[in-house]
């Protein structure tokens, strides 16, 4: 009984990492409709940038936590701008080779610059056992608590300010959006930084976990992808109870149902299933498009 | 009569042959040997999933340039290792192991890293009768003179030490509850397979839970978790840098203290050990067989001085925490000797020949009393290990070099 809640709980704060990933994801395809491979890459280089900004400007936690939130952010505007906006009326698959690009290089650039040892990044919270309990510890929390308060943001943005509404619409329906006076060259850049910044929260988080690395986020991206399409690709409610969902069962059936072996599969099943059965997701919205 | 008239014809230009041999021995070389210069290849993943190994090229590429510098290369001859980066992916090693023979005509190839590039080779090195000389990856199956007559390997391999952990296991603990995680691939079933020989058919019987992980897993803490659920008291930890981190810290957090054997592909406290956390880490036992840069016992040592001059000066953008760097020196350095035996006979055969006769040969980044050795019918250059405890800042040495032809 111990041991299956263990794994419960273990499962949960994975999950809070997936969540926080397809957070990023359903960021991006909220504000552009593209699903960015080089998420991962991009939070992963990101969290290198908050390493080194603690490790090597010996800043506070919470300082370079802001800073590399506020980098990010102008990262991803950036790659927006230079990147992509000359593939914008490109097609798709223009597109998608150039996201591969991008992961390649973040991924060889952050091994050029920082290396390929492991390395051990710190987490902000207290290391005791909360409550004196030893399932979860307060770095697991302090990650779900955090991926929620971030969702309540991105909803409190999207749903309440002009801006968000002016994003959503620029994604949704370029054409139209812009017949009413939104830029939408503009918030296609602000959704590339948001997205940059969402990810490198969920780097920063993951990485204490993890170990930094160059390729940290490879297999988390996976997990990621499988979350943000069981939730529902543009509902970033659904993408965080996806995460938990893929973090619990992946857990729960590697250890009692079909082994360790099998665990990456549980995902790869998931992302195929819900394409097949259910593309929209649990919680997502069925789009039906006018040719 | 006969017979022995055709002996004494044979006799006779046996000598003859003999007393020739030294001006034909003179210089004798096969493609990518010359007057000059030596050519020899290599590949090593300098991008892809295994890419932190990629500084054994640049350490290997940084000896080689050393040797030129300050002795002129060997014998006469510059070295020129041609490197190419396979991505630790078998069909590209072929295709760039392919090139670097045909077309960039190598003497022999040297210290091609990675147990799945150096199987995707294997069979086509012996068939062309090219040396893989010094393979960098501890798999058993490079050590087969006879079937294998043009490959050899380098290190420890993973059964010899599966070995030594399974007979300390049966001698310290005969009533152990053994659990096992293991990388799910060659690398780990190899150990996996040392450790059960050496357990022996009873001694099996003490494992009660044997688990597997993904590279691609972002973490191992579930299967700990079920390790200690499945009440074990010994914990064989066959994990690459990443995963036996995670595993040592979640250990420790869920108030796990089994008897913990840790595979020396982890082993390096600057790598593994300090990012898993010291304290967590104390009482794990490992084997090693070379000078961790990391470790302050050896600080004054003057093998360890010589190594870190070297780093500074031909590799100083190396990270010195990184023991893949001694790891590269140390096996150049072999190389060097091989190349100094064969004299001035550079064909493939006597570098197979020279790299099977290596006699106690002592290298100085090894650990005290371990020392290369090679046979016609030992293709295992280095086969003894030093079984290691962590005591909260460094690895302590205890009991006896262990291992080698003895057992």
């Amino acid at each position: 009984m111990e041991a299956f809640l263990h794994q419960i709980f273990s499962g949960l704060a994975a999950g809070g990492i997936y969540a926080s990933v397809a957070l990023a994801l359903v960021m991006i395809y909220t504000a552009t409709h593209h699903i960015n491979f080089a998420q991962g890459e991009m939070a992963m280089f990101a969290t290198f940038i908050g390493w080194a900004l603690i490790e090597w400007g010996g800043l506070n936690f919470w300082v370079a936590f802001l800073l590399t939130i506020v980098i990010a952010f102008c990262g991803g505007f950036a790659i927006e701008r230079i990147v992509l906006r000359p593939l914008h009326d490109k097609p798709v698959l223009s597109i998608i080779i150039a996201f591969i690009g991008l992961l390649v290089i973040f991924n060889a650039l952050a091994g050029w610059i920082f290396g390929f040892t492991i390395k051990a990044f710190p987490s902000p919270f207290p290391t005791s056992p909360p409550f004196g309990n030893r399932f979860l510890n307060w770095h697991e929390i302090g990650t779900v608590g955090i991926t929620v308060v971030v969702l309540l943001l991105l909803f409190a943005f999207f749903r309440l300010t002009p801006l968000g509404l002016a994003m959503r619409a620029a994604a949704f329906n370029p054409e139209s959006a812009r017949l009413v006076g939104i830029r939408v060259g503009l918030m296609l850049a602000l959704g590339w930084g948001l997205a940059a910044a969402i990810g490198s929260v969920a780097g920063m988080l993951v990485a204490h976990v993890v170990y930094l690395d160059p390729n940290m986020m490879a297999g988390i991206l996976l997990y990621g992808f499988a979350s943000a399409l069981l939730g529902g690709i543009d509902n970033p409610g659904g993408a965080v109870v996806g995460g938990f969902i893929v973090g619990v069962a992946e857990n729960v059936l590697g250890a009692y149902v079909i082994g360790t072996e099998l665990k990456l599969s549980v995902a790869l099943v998931l992302i195929i299933g819900v394409l097949l059965v259910k593309p929209a997701g649990l919680f997502g919205r069925r789009i039906v498009t006018r040719v | 009569m006969q017979l022995g008239s055709r002996f004494g014809v044979a006799a006779v230009a046996a000598a003859a042959l003999a007393l020739a041999a030294p001006a034909l021995a003179q210089k004798k070389y096969d493609t990518g040997a010359s007057d000059k210069e030596i050519v020899f290849g290599h590949t090593n993943p300098y991008s892809g999933p295994a890419s932190a190994y990629g500084t054994i090229g640049r350490a290997l590429e940084a000896y080689f340039k050393k040797v030129n510098e300050e002795q002129g290369g060997v014998n006469g001859r510059k070295l020129r290792m041609i490197t190419y980066d396979d991505g630790y992916s078998p069909p590209k090693t072929v295709e760039m192991v392919r090139r670097l023979i045909e077309q960039d005509e190598v003497l022999f190839l040297f210290n091609t890293l990675g147990t799945p590039p150096n199987s995707a080779i294997h069979k086509y090195m012996n068939a062309k009768k090219v040396p893989q000389l010094f393979v960098a990856t501890g798999a058993t199956k490079w050590n087969d003179p006879k079937g294998h007559p043009w490959t050899m390997g380098w290190q420890p391999n993973y059964q010899i030490e599966g070995q030594i952990y399974a007979k300390y296991t049966l001698k310290e603990k005969p009533n152990a509850k053994i659990g096992i995680l293991y990388q799910n691939d060659d690398y780990g079933k190899d150990y996996l397979k040392g450790f059960k020989d050496g357990l022996g058919a009873a001694g099996q019987k003490l494992i009660v839970k044997e688990l597997s992980y993904e590279v691609t897993d972002p973490t191992v803490d579930s299967q700990i978790i079920e390790l200690k659920g499945a009440g074990a008291d010994v914990f064989f930890n066959i994990t690459t840098p990443k995963f036996a981190a995670q595993a040592i810290r979640k250990a420790y957090d869920i108030g796990w203290k089994p008897l913990h054997f840790l595979n020396n592909v982890s082993a390096s406290v600057g790598s593994v050990l300090v990012p898993a956390g010291l304290e967590k880490s104390v009482d794990i036992i490992s084997t090693q067989y070379f000078k961790d840069p990391t470790d302050p016992q050896w600080a004054n040592d003057p093998a360890y001085k010589a190594w870190s001059d070297w780093m500074d000066k031909y590799y100083p953008n190396g990270d010195k925490k990184d023991a893949s760097n001694v790891y590269g020196y140390n096996v150049a350095m072999g190389l060097i000797q091989v190349l100094k035996q064969c004299g001035d006979e550079l064909t493939r055969e006597n570098i197979m020949k020279q790299a099977a006769s290596l006699k106690n040969f002592d290298l100085p980044m090894l650990l005290p009393g371990i020392k290369v050795n090679t046979s016609p019918t030992d293709f295992a250059p280095i086969d003894q290990e030093q079984l290691i405890k962590f005591d909260g800042k460094m690895w302590v040495r205890f009991g006896e070099v262990l291992g080698g032809s003895g057992s």
